[in-house]
């Protein structure tokens, strides 16, 4: 089989790379290595509802539920509240993730590209050292597709970028050992997602509920690799359900890594584009990856379409996807992976002090810049490391 | 040896991103550990369920 364009991976950052470069009118491929696409789901499912308009219109199945704002509590149980719109962007809806990811793949299917399900890709194909396809297990059988470009999509798994020269190993300090339960419970809180701190909740990291609409909602948590031990992110979800919701009626489990390395230095080599939890591009402070994923493949697939109208598929002609992925997502990544550094070494007193500092302040109105800067009034001892990124 | 207990694994791949000799494959719900696995223990550690584990 010959095409234009292979996209390894189904999940959204897949889906919008081939949407892209199939629009632009290119012969396109997508592999799905899973047989139902977006199944099973290793997400909180939470997106900002103005970042996920810009990009697509979603249809209504796609949503679970919509949110006012978010609620973040410290160790010592007070608490401060952020609207919707000002919270950073990582609340707004909470998504149906098995409809969503397929809606996408549908859209790019439209588009004209060609999905193949229960197709994992096995390795680059290579010819005097240049890229050109994919080799592949397609139900059981071998197949070789031929592509001068390869778009590597493949989430956290991502064995593109190690075939290709690039190395995506995470670190266990980059990467979150996450674990979720689908939970219903009347203590629910339909309207705010909520975020629960504090060392022995979630060690460098941070418990969640994220509400899905009639008092069902993700709970869960992510740990930093690097303080994880066998087993441990389910054991301390279960500690967190009995004390917080210790009625709480449990529907569905989900675990997963969600990589918070930051980006890697270059997402691209001599026929390949990484895109999303690939590329590493999951905010590493809150571990929110859909929405850059999504950036990131339309423009990959957008640049796709110009590497094969100009015949150049080196790193030289895919240059145009490295500068923009990281004049868009680049420099919030950047700045969210030392915020993570600052904030994983917090002990449970000092994240008391800063969220207790807010407590006479407005802060219902700011963005998490703005936030910041009033923290950083508030508490200048504990937070001069970060002023730089403050001021 | 690093061995899989099939019946807790939930198949998320959260262990193939950290391995650093890519010994891991996650074939669906089928978790595969390659001739090139050194037995460093890092994917017991990042595993969630604790499927996970290395035996002398
Ligand atoms: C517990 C948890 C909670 C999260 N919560 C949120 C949240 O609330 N909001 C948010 O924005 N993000 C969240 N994330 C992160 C988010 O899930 C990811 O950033 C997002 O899915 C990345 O999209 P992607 O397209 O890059 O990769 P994925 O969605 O992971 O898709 C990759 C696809 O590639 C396929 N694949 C892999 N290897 C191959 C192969 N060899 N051949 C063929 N196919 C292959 C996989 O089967 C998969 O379908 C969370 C992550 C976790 C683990
Ligand atoms: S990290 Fe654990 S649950 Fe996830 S695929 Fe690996 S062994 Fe299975
Ligand atoms: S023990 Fe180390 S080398 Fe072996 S599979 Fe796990 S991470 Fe890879």
């Amino acid at each position: 089989m010959k095409c234009d364009l292979v996209v390894v991976g189904g999940g959204p950052g897949g889906s919008m790379a081939a949407k892209a470069a199939a629009a632009a009118g290119l012969n396109v491929v997508m592999l799905e290595k899973r047989q139902e696409i977006g199944d099973p789901v290793r997400c909180a499912e939470g997106v900002s509802k103005r970042s996920l308009h810009k990009m697509v219109q979603p249809e209504p199945e796609w949503i679970s539920s919509e949110v006012k704002g978010a609620r973040l509590y410290a160790p010592d149980g007070n608490s401060i509240v952020m609207s919707e719109d000002k919270s950073g962007g990582e609340v707004g809806y909470v998504l149906e993730r098995k409809v969503f990811d397929r809606g996408l793949a549908m859209l790019a299917a439209q588009a004209g590209a060609r999905v193949m399900v229960k197709t994992r890709a096995l390795g680059l194909i290579k010819k005097d050292g240049a890229v050109c396809g994919v080799s592949a297990m397609r139900i059981g059988e071998p197949i070789q597709i031929e592509a001068p470009l390869v778009i590597g999509a493949d989430g956290v798994e991502s064995k593109v970028g190690r075939w290709a020269g690039i190395d995506t190993t995470l670190k266990l300090d980059d990467i979150e050992s996450c674990a979720q339960f689908l939970v219903q419970d009347a203590s629910i809180d339909d309207d705010y997602t909520e975020f629960f701190l504090g060392n022995s909740i979630a060690p460098s990291g941070y418990a969640w509920s994220f509400p899905k609409g009639r008092k069902l909602a993700n709970i869960g948590l992510g740990i930093q690799g690097s303080r994880s031990k066998p087993g441990e992110a389910v054991r301390l979800l279960r500690q967190l359900m009995k004390s917080r919701f210790p009625n709480g009626r449990v529907v569905e489990m989900v675990v997963g890594g969600d990589p918070c390395s930051g980006p890697i230095n270059s997402a691209i080599a001599d026929g390949v584009m990484l895109v999303g939890d690939a590329a590493r591009q999951t905010d590493p402070l809150t571990g929110g990856g859909i929405l850059n994923a999504m950036k990131a493949g339309a423009i990959a697939g957008e640049v796709a379409a110009k590497a094969i109208s100009a015949g150049d598929f080196t790193r030289k002609g895919l240059q145009e996807y490295e500068a923009r992925w990281k004049e868009d997502i680049g420099k919030t990544l950047a700045r969210s992976f030392q915020l993570k550094e600052f904030f994983v070494k917090l002990t449970d007193k000092d994240i008391n002090q800063l969220i207790g500092s807010l407590a006479k302040e407005d802060i219902t109105k700011m963005d998490l810049g703005g936030m910041l800067r009033v923290l950083f009034r508030l508490n200048p001892k504990l937070l001069w490391s970060l002023k730089s990124l403050i001021i | 040896m690093l061995t899989v207990n099939r019946y807790k694994c939930c198949y998320c791949g959260a262990c193939v991103g950290v391995c650093p000799t890519c010994a891991l494959e996650l074939v669906e719900t089928w978790l595969e550990v390659s001739t090139e696995c050194k037995e460093c223990g890092l994917c017991a550690k990042i595993c969630p369920v604790g499927a996970l584990e290395v035996r002398a």
